[in-house]
């Protein structure tokens, strides 16, 4: 499904966080959206997901605006993984996942679980509380959550950054292979430019606007 | 959403369990206060039905509404012989019904009777007869069930009305037969021995005239221990007494009276109580009378357990409060994967209520469960009818308005969880 993001723009306060970002993500195409804190990143990841309005522009999805469809269009299309809230802290993470798949596409696929859980490595933890994870644990747990419901996109948010090298390396591989395995597009945001050589396509913002334009790697 | 609720309220084990707790002592309280008034209620009723007024002995008027009526005290005194003619001559009296108490079987009180007293009660024979001859003894259903007694036994019963009361005082003299047991009612009579008037004189040596209801004999009683009983088993006719009433009058204890008309209601009081020996009492007067004494002392017990579940409701919303605020990053997640806001307030306002439900559930079990143990542990409990798993309509009442306490505990946090800005959260985390 192709994303579109055609000159948004956002400011908080007079101060203008995101000026006439403008981009486009093919079906299954992966990039990555680079650039340091606070270049406004996050706010564009917000937008891309409907989570908030844009000042100007609009986010387009397939063939339809994620204007007053956010919530709808979120819900069925994407799968998203933060930097920190990664699972709901009462569930186990085999719990979390079926309830992802309950709340995006109303049923549940247990075999799918399980096989998510295999892939990522963590089917042993499956019955494991969020606290009682490691980190590294807690992102795989976060990657299945998200790739469960079986989205169209994959959109991460500074995945690797409570992450050493190797771990960094492990995750950007999963969530490739992930996105790749269920045909999804992945976005990932982050201001590791260690990720870099993953990915076909980097996307650097800067102060709010795109720096060189997409660019290939 | 259920499933997530339950799993919070797992999350938090202790906080959950004293919340459940403050509302199970709440709803066990005011369930028992509820089962004991509105059974107690009953049985007032249901025992007075049909009874107009009590004339007995000169004293407590409630006294003698308890000892006459319902069988739970001792009788004022007694009253002359010649009452029971002078009522049941009155054109506005109905029906008089005389009662001789003063002795019990195994705790079961012996009530000296006529045949009146089972038509008061609308009690019908289920096997036997009737008591006609001295010592003859017709039994209520459940006496006869529970102590598993057939036609033909004999027993003998003892001065006084509890089981231990005169357990030395048997009137080994005089067994009764019994000759009939009597159908459920649902009233005390289930619970009563019923005989002739004149055979309660007969045990306790009361010299009286047989002629009219027992042949055209007349005999004298000994009060010391030299009676001697002939065995009806063997001869198959009732018991001579030999015994000397020295100085004792036939008497009775009480009468129950059932107006002809309204008319009875303010002649018949009055020309009871200008009698020296006599007093009347009301049973609805001093049932009303007794349950505003109880009522004082249960409406404090009501107001306590009130505030106990509000307590509990309270409790409810301090935990949900500061929930709201710790989890606000899982709430904002399950926004983002696709949760309304709907669902996450009502995953807020179901803990609530999941709370107030087994409370609930269990102080109600708790309630039901200490009436069972209370009236296997206190036997008058038993003899005064409580049940133990009668259920009210409006226990379910009292179940509503707990879940309500809970949800309405649940209704701040839960609009704060409304309230929730996913992305806000988001970059706060």
């Amino acid at each position: 499904m192709q994303l579109r993001v055609d000159k948004v723009g956002l400011s908080y306060g007079g101060r203008q966080v995101l000026s006439e970002v403008s981009f486009g993500l093919e079906p299954g195409e992966h990039a990555l959206l680079l650039g340091p804190s606070g270049s406004g990143k996050s706010s564009l990841l917000n937008i891309v997901c409907g989570l908030q309005t844009p000042d100007s522009g609009t986010v387009t999805l397939g063939e339809q605006a994620m204007s007053g469809q956010a919530d709808a269009l979120r819900k069925r299309h994407m799968g998203i993984i933060f930097q920190t809230l990664r699972l709901v802290s009462a569930l186990t993470v085999r719990a979390n996942l079926l309830l992802a798949q309950k709340l995006q596409i109303g049923s549940t696929d247990e075999k799918l679980v399980d096989q998510t859980l295999d892939r990522l490595g963590i089917a042993h933890r499956a019955k494991a509380r969020p606290f009682e994870l490691s980190q590294g644990e807690a992102q795989r747990a976060a990657i299945a959550r998200a790739v469960a419901v079986k989205p169209d996109i994959l959109i991460a948010d500074e995945p690797t950054s409570a992450l050493d090298h190797a771990n960094t390396q492990s995750v950007a591989r999963l969530l490739i292979e992930s996105a790749h395995e269920v045909g999804a597009s992945l976005l990932i945001a982050t201001h590791d430019d260690r990720l870099k050589d993953h990915f076909a396509r980097t996307i650097v913002l800067k102060d709010g606007t795109l720096a060189q334009g997409p660019v290939a790697a | 959403m259920i499933s997530l609720a339950l799993a919070y309220l797992r999350d938090r084990p202790l906080t959950t369990a004293l919340n459940v707790l403050l509302l199970a002592i709440a709803v066990a309280m005011l369930v028992l206060l509820l089962q004991f008034g509105n059974q107690a209620n009953d049985r007032f009723e249901r025992d007075a039905r049909g009874v107009d007024l009590v004339v007995g002995a000169k004293g407590s008027p409630l006294q003698l509404i308890l000892s006459s009526v319902f069988h739970v005290d001792q009788p004022t005194g007694n009253i002359p012989l010649s009452s029971l003619d002078l009522l049941r001559r009155d054109p506005a009296v109905g029906r008089a019904v005389p009662l001789a108490l003063g002795d019990n079987f195994d705790g079961y009180r012996i009530v000296g009777t006529d045949d009146s007293f089972a038509k008061l009660y609308d009690a019908r024979i289920a096997t036997g007869r009737t008591f006609d001859a001295p010592l003859e003894a017709v039994l209520g259903a459940k006496i006869a069930s529970d102590t598993e007694a057939t036609l033909g036994q004999k027993f003998v019963g003892n001065h006084g009305f509890a089981e231990e009361e005169g357990a030395e005082q048997g009137h080994d003299h005089a067994p009764f037969e019994t000759v009939g047991i009597l159908e459920p009612t649902g009233t005390v009579v289930d619970r009563l021995i019923l005989t002739s008037y004149e055979t309660v004189w007969d045990v306790h040596g009361i010299e009286h005239d047989h002629g009219e209801e027992h042949g055209e004999h007349k005999h004298e009683h000994d009060e010391d221990e030299d009676h001697s009983v002939q065995d009806t088993s063997q001869t198959g006719a009732p018991a001579i007494l030999q015994a000397s009433g020295d100085g004792l009058e036939p008497e009775l204890t009480a009468l129950l009276v059932t107006y002809r008309n309204a008319a009875g209601a303010i002649r018949i009081p009055a020309m009871v109580n200008r009698q020296t020996q006599l007093q009347s009492a009301i049973p609805a007067t001093e049932t009303a009378r007794l349950l505003e004494l109880m009522g004082a002392s249960l409406d404090g017990i009501r107001i306590f357990a009130w505030l106990l579940a509000v307590t509990g409701g309270l409790a409810i919303f301090v935990a949900l409060l500061n929930m709201a605020r710790s989890r606000e990053g899982d709430l904002a997640l399950l926004r983002v994967m696709g949760a309304s806001r709907i669902q996450v307030c009502a995953t807020v306002i179901m803990e609530g209520v999941i709370t107030a439900a087994l409370g609930a559930i269990i102080g109600w079990l708790a309630a039901h469960t200490l009436i069972t143990l209370a009236r296997s542990n206190f036997p008058a409990l038993a003899d005064m009818g409580l049940q133990a798993w009668q259920l009210m309509p409006a226990e379910a009442g009292l179940i509503l308005a707990v879940l309500a306490i809970g949800a309405l505990a649940a209704l701040i946090p839960a609009v704060r969880v409304y309230n929730i800005d996913p992305a806000r959260t988001l970059a706060r985390a």
